[in-house]
């Protein structure tokens, strides 16, 4: 369990994080960086899952499963999006005009 | 063993998210971010005491399944709404995360209910926005929705909210009752809050709601102690909401009157009106204007990506070069529905990064220019964001598109565009309107001047 103060410096650090590594991103690279933060959230999969596998009643098993559902949905979808969309810079780059 | 796991996904979350930051290496860095997810997903089947494994993949093999398909399928321009249905999907999930600990309803300390509340709360507003901004940009609703006493409407519902929030906070174990009514109003804000809101701001707020997602995955990764989420959750949530904030900033509009003025629709009558008349153009005598300029300027706005026009633009401008006419891209930083929309579409299109220009680099150069070709772009080159206070847009930085010698507007139809204003520029002396398909045209202007 991560609590109190720990927590805090976590939440911080990372903030910080997330700020650093996108203030250096040039203006082209703005919608797949969107798309990309987009997918990395995704990670909510994993608490959903987690919040399905501790459910006991139907009702939680219900939102549970509508959780891991949705959850999945944001990172699979996020990831192709964001590929895709990458995949296009990559293809622009080996054949210059 | 899984706390390592999780560890390693965050690291490679965030060195995904650097290689991101660059073209030469954002293509790693989707992989990367990608196999810190499958490590962090494949770990979470052997957490300590779960249960319902088959529920769990049926219902990843669902969400997952229907979001590959739709994301491989998807054509290149309806990118964002695809980004904001994803990011909805995000914020759903963490509300039900939220949900489902808040009906077991023991929590160790009133500071992690608080969090789930807020995380609750904030995931259900951007689950349902984004659901609505995603309907926006495919077309489903087409206009922004105004009411009477709106905002008061949306103030009641959101302080409603924060009430049934607050008895959750204080109340030992929720009652059903009460976490129903927290999660529909808290739903219904979402909608409520983003149906007003239209046109040119709709990259601001799928971006909000992005930063927004991300912020509560974070506020649930403490409830569940789970530091893959926290880390994740927060460096999204802080990334999102400079990204956020850029984008307000270059339309020159701080979030707060994005997100509560209701663009777009308000102050119709009381704008100055439009005088003078659209001139027509044909292809060829648009084709010869271009062939015979020094200089052209071109101005892609999201009609361009409806069009799918970039390879034959490309095609007609590698024309012109051959001519002799310098020609260059001017892109505003909120044309097409999402910031760096333009380059993207250009840069599958293959034109190089060094004839791209952002709006300051260029806006001098317009009265230099012979010609300047607008196609579909609408907003950003209105010179009411300039000449006209009680224009909605007044005070946008714009593509001083009007003040080239000539400007050639290609446009599909005579009605006004996403946002639903009237432009100026195209009633001016020096403009001359090109109807047609985007693609259409630029194949026309090409044969036009292979002729000349």
């Amino acid at each position: 369990m991560i609590e109190g103060f720990t927590a805090l410096y976590i939440f911080m650090l990372a903030g910080f994080v997330g700020y650093e590594v996108i203030g250096r991103v040039p203006v082209i690279l703005h919608t797949p960086l969107m798309s990309g933060s987009n997918f990395v959230h995704g990670i909510v999969l994993v608490g959903a899952m987690v919040a399905l596998g501790h459910a006991q009643t139907d009702l939680e098993r219900m939102i549970g499963f509508i959780g891991v559902m949705l959850g999945a949905g944001n990172a699979v979808g996020g990831y192709v999006v964001t590929e895709r969309m990458l995949e296009m810079f990559k293809s622009s780059k080996e054949k210059p005009q | 063993m899984i706390e390592l796991s999780y560890f390693a996904a965050a690291v490679l979350f965030i060195l995904g998210l650097k290689r991101m930051s660059s073209p030469v290496t954002a293509r790693g860095g989707i992989v990367w971010a990608g196999a810190g997810m499958v490590v962090a997903t494949l770990v979470t089947f052997f957490h300590p005491g779960l249960s319902n494994f088959g529920l769990m993949i049926l219902a990843m093999l669902i969400g997952g399944g229907a979001a590959w398909y739709t994301g491989k399928k998807v054509a290149m321009t309806d990118m964002p709404q695809m980004i904001a249905i994803y990011n909805g999907m995000g914020g759903g999930a963490a509300a039900s995360i939220a949900a489902v600990e808040l009906l077991k309803g023991h929590f160790d300390t009133g500071t992690f209910q608080t969090l789930a509340v807020a995380g609750a709360l904030i995931g259900s507003v951007a689950f349902s926005g984004s659901m609505i901004a995603f309907a926006k940009l495919q077309g489903l609703i087409k206009r922004s929705i105004l009411f009477p006493r709106q905002q008061l409407i949306n103030l009641a519902v959101f302080a409603a909210t924060l009430v049934f929030g607050l008895i959750l906070i204080f109340s030992e174990a929720p009652a059903g009752f009460a976490i129903f009514m927290f999660f529909m109003l808290a739903l219904l804000f979402g909608i409520l809050m983003t149906l007003p809101i239209g046109g040119a701001d709709m990259p601001v707020v799928i971006s909000l709601y992005n930063a927004l997602t991300g912020l509560a995955v974070a506020f649930e990764g403490f409830v569940l102690g789970n530091a893959a989420m926290i880390i994740a959750g927060t460096v999204v949530g802080a990334a999102g909401t400079l990204l956020t904030q850029l984008m307000a900033k270059a339309m020159n509009r701080p979030l707060t009157n994005v997100l509560f003025s209701g663009f777009g629709a308000q102050g119709g009558e009381a704008m100055e009106a439009v005088e003078g008349s659209m001139k027509e153009v044909g292809p060829m005598d648009a084709a010869a204007m271009m062939a015979y300029a020094n200089k052209v300027v071109i101005v892609p706005g999201y009609g361009l990506a409806v069009a799918q026009a970039q390879h034959k633009v490309w095609e007609f401008v590698q024309l012109l070069e051959e001519k002799g006419v310098e020609v260059k891209f001017a892109i505003h930083p909120v044309a097409g529905r999402m910031p760096g929309h333009m380059n993207v579409l250009l840069a599958e299109a293959g034109v190089p990064y060094d004839k791209i220009y952002d709006l300051e680099e260029i806006n001098n150069e317009f009265p230099q220019a012979d010609v300047v070709l607008v196609i579909g772009a609408n907003d950003v080159v209105n010179p009411a964001a300039r000449n006209d206070p009680n224009s909605p847009i007044y005070g946008m930085p714009i593509l001083n598109a009007d003040k080239a010698r000539n400007v050639i507007v290609v446009k599909r139809g005579k009605g006004t565009g996403f946002s639903g204003i009237e432009n100026a520029l195209f009633f001016l002396d020096n403009t001359r309107m090109l109807y047609g398909d985007g693609q259409a045209v630029a194949s026309q202007l090409i044969a036009e001047v292979k002729q000349l």
